[in-house]
């Protein structure tokens, strides 16, 4: 019976009562939460992992804010199935560059966490244009206005710099380049490509929507598409030495 | 009514305040003839300046932006502020600023304006929601409803239709009976006068900044928490201020306890805090630009997604609407809360449990298995204190069940409390690891989600409007027939789309890992997506039958206002404690 009278304390008093209720909730997330920050094991050790160029940046902001989460995962579970149809489980280092993360939570198109490659610019050009063109019984929407959008290349080098605030690492020459290098991916004939190619070797560079005359969030889109996954290559990486 | 400066009288500094009291002294206007200073109270003075600090700063902005939509939102915001700086000086020069009587003839004198306002709000946000629910979800069924175009596609519009049924219907629902019940058990007034306003107009301001953004490619697309950083910004300065608004009363109570219902708003408020500001930490390009980028990365910024988000449901589709099922459940039952003690072990349970629910989302993925393993086991243990909420409110009724038959209002509730039931049974179960690996990415999900939102959210919603709208204008309800046909009708509805997103969720889990006799996988993934188009018609049609009750509702209570007819203060009971 006493043991109930006590509960009045937090009945008779709001702020003993909201202390009580921010220490119940803090205990969950700080356990949960916490360790992901300093356990090593959170991120496995691989080769090949690089921060977007800007290009890529750029198009994973369209991906961002078009929506894609909502109907497509960037996550592939270890699952025999999965792995046939989507390629090895994805790794937590494969989006430690990732703000914010695109992992999904809904698949009702495929997974992408592996796409980059699977297709040629032409057919993904076609499909983000009007999906039923190349999948008749797709229930995708189109984007045909990303084609006629112009790049915008208004304070990339601020969007650089953010990331490189919380650690990515884009050298200081990457950052200052970040205008031109943006254009230049997606150029491969002008004369800035040599020196993009040189702040980020083994990238893709061509015209990924199939116009030469200008840089638009269909290049970006694609550019962005074209590298998912990619990165990583699975015949070195030791899984072993990352169990976790 | 104000009538010119005229002579004016010589500043007087009130002897004994604070300077900073001073600060916000004005001219008092000549009034009839007869010359008053009056001081601007502080709060008048308070969210004066906070108006005007913000709308210069949104000016600024939107001078200054290339960015188009942080120009149209900044403006918005700007002219909002300044709105509310005209409202406030109006008022003063009027002469009609001063404090209202606490009580009216020994009568707590209560502050119905902010609850009407917030209630006709959450009817109107609930028709918008519902409406852009069954557009996607036709959408999914017919792709060429999306128009091909950037504002009308399913990526845009699906964020409009979880931030609209959530947070502007469900958000309206809890600050509109949150100010309702709080002033109603603690036999008290809202403090302030500016504040109450404040909260209402301004969170429904961040509902149109923010839903608008959607629209036109602003967004974080983080599930549930898309707005950007700086509608973020507004909802902060919005939420503290309603906390401190619905803490008022409690601190001004007539009661020694704090009613059970407003313990759960409590935890709704201080958590979902707690949460927004997590999960939205970023850093903006510039305060030019409307995008920004979060401060975690990858893994981490999965974790803290997830712990937001499917506390988003515990705190604030769960503990406010708890507190809801509080209120409205005894009172119209006329019945106390069953079991005080079950509400105490099942608040605190609650509270403690839930947080520990979101990598229950993350099953599988390259988040840590530890952690997934600790959502997983707090999931299953959080179905007893879901259960314990449910049995709570459902033996609320015992010696009251005839009423089932004769009320449809209490009907409504308590059906939404055995959708509670339902949905924290099924929430526990597809928490396994096991079920997870098949349910995950389906269509069963969404179906559980509208288990919890129509049936619980939904339907607690619903009653909580047909008992506010008469108590709020002493009106009896127009028409208790029509609320017969909104139940049946909307009913059938919730059927009909759970129970497709349950065959078509398990049934694409099912073929995503079929194997032919030759082991290879027996379907691409469009013959997957193929196969979903009836069960897409079937959900489609099931929303619309929801969309269409709550019509019937509209109408109903429109017509209670219009034509209701008056009966002398409809809610004057006092609640009995419970046993």
């Amino acid at each position: 019976m006493s043991a109930w009278k006590k509960h009045q304390i937090f009945e008779k008093n709001s702020l003993i009562l909201i202390v009580g209720i921010v220490i119940m909730i803090s205990i969950g997330g700080l356990v949960e939460i916490v360790p992901l920050f300093y356990l090593k094991s959170t991120i496995e050790k691989t080769e090949g992992m690089r921060p977007y160029t800007p290009l890529e940046l750029v198009g994973r902001n369209i991906y961002v804010r078009e929506g894609c989460y909502a109907c497509h995962s960037q996550q592939i579970r270890p699952m025999r199935d999965e792995l046939e149809r989507y390629g090895n489980y994805s790794l937590a280092a494969e989006s430690m560059y990732d703000r914010p993360f695109q992992w999904g939570s809904k698949r009702t198109g495929p997974d992408l966490a592996r796409v980059g490659g699977k297709y040629s610019d032409e057919w993904q050009r076609d499909h983000l244009i009007n999906p039923r063109s190349v999948s008749p019984t797709s229930v995708m929407p189109g984007y045909p206005f990303l084609m006629d959008a112009k790049l915008s290349t208004i304070e990339i080098e601020n969007h650089l710099k953010v990331n490189a605030l919380y650690g990515v690492p884009y050298s200081e020459e990457q950052i200052a380049n970040a205008k031109v290098d943006l254009l230049a991916q997606a150029e491969p004939d002008s004369d800035a490509a040599e020196g993009f190619e040189e702040r980020y070797p083994d990238v893709l560079i061509r015209d990924f929507d199939g116009n030469a005359k200008d840089v638009t969030e269909m290049d970006a889109l694609v550019a962005y598409l074209q590298m998912l996954g990619t990165l990583v290559d699975f015949s070195l990486y030791d899984e072993k030495a990352n169990l976790r | 009514m104000y009538q010119g400066r005229g002579n004016l009288p010589p500043i007087e500094l009130r002897s004994g305040s604070p300077i900073w009291t001073n600060l916000f002294t004005l001219y008092g206007a000549n009034i009839m003839g007869e010359r008053k200073v009056r001081y601007l109270s502080l709060e008048e003075g308070g969210y004066s300046v906070l108006l005007l600090v913000a709308a210069i700063f949104c000016l600024i902005i939107a001078g200054k932006t290339w960015d188009q939509v942080l120009a149209f939102h900044t403006a918005l915001i700007a002219l909002a502020s300044l709105a509310g700086i005209f409202y406030i000086f109006r008022r003063y020069f009027d002469g009609n600023n001063s404090p209202a009587p606490l009580e009216i003839n020994g009568k707590p004198n209560y502050n119905m304006g902010p609850v009407k306002f917030a209630t006709w709000a959450s009817v109107f946000w609930g028709i918008a929601g519902f409406s852009v629910g069954v557009i996607i979800a036709s959408q999914l069924a017919f792709p060429a409803l999306n128009f091909d175009l950037p504002w009308t596609n399913f990526g845009r519009l699906r964020p409009l239709h979880t931030s609209a049924v959530i947070f502007a219907f469900g958000g309206n629902v809890l600050i509109a009976t949150s100010f309702y019940v709080v002033q109603r058990t603690c036999q008290a007034r809202l403090m302030g006068a500016i504040s109450p306003w404040f909260v209402v107009l301004g969170y429904n301001l961040f509902i149109v900044v923010a839903g608008t953004g959607y629209l036109l490619g602003v967004t974080q697309s983080k599930e549930y928490a898309e707005p950007e950083w700086y509608a973020d910004l507004l909802l902060t300065i919005v939420w503290v201020a309603y906390l401190l608004t619905f803490l008022g009363p409690i601190w001004r109570r007539k009661e020694a306890h704090i009613y059970v219902a407003n313990w759960f708003y409590l935890a709704f408020i201080v958590t979902i805090a707690v949460l927004h500001l997590f999960n939205n930490a970023s850093i903006p390009v510039s305060i030019y630009s409307t995008k920004s980028y979060i401060v975690w990365g990858g893994v981490q910024d999965a974790m803290v997604q997830w712990w937001y988000g499917h506390n988003a449901v515990g705190f604030f589709l769960t503990a406010g609407f708890l507190a809801i099922m509080y209120y409205f459940i005894p009172k119209r039952a006329e019945r106390p809360v069953y079991s005080y003690r079950l509400s105490i072990v099942h608040f605190w349970a609650l509270i403690f449990l839930y947080i520990w629910a979101g990598p229950h989302h993350l099953h599988y993925t390259s988040l840590p298995q530890w952690a997934g393993t600790l959502g997983m086991t707090f999931s299953i243990i959080l179905w007893m204190p879901s259960w314990g909420g449910m049995i709570n409110g459902l033996m609320t009724l015992s010696g009251a069940w005839d009423k089932l038959r004769t009320d449809p209002v209490l009907r409504m509730m308590v059906v939404s409390v055995a959708f509670y039931g339902m949905a924290t049974f099924e929430g526990p179960l597809m928490s396994i690891r096991a079920v997870n690996g098949l349910s995950h990415y389906t269509d069963w999900t969404i179906g559980h989600v509208h288990a919890g939102a129509l049936g619980w959210v939904g339907y607690i919603s619903f009653g909580a409007l047909y008992c506010l709208v008469p108590w709020l204008y002493n009106k009896s309800l127009y028409s208790l027939r029509l609320v017969n046909w909104h139940f049946w009708v909307s009913t059938l509805g919730i059927v009909f789309y759970i129970c497709s997103m349950w065959v078509s969720g398990i049934m694409q889990g099912l073929m995503w890992r079929a194997y032919d006799s030759l082991g290879f996988l027996e379907y691409s993934f469009i013959e997957t997506v193929d196969a979903m188009y009836p069960f897409y018609v079937m959900r489609a049609f099931g929303g619309l039958l929801f969309l269409a009750g709550a019509f019937i509702m509209v109408y109903n209570l429109v017509m209670t206002v219009r034509a209701g007819e008056a009966v002398e203060s409809a809610d004057q009971s006092a609640l009995a404690p419970a046993e």
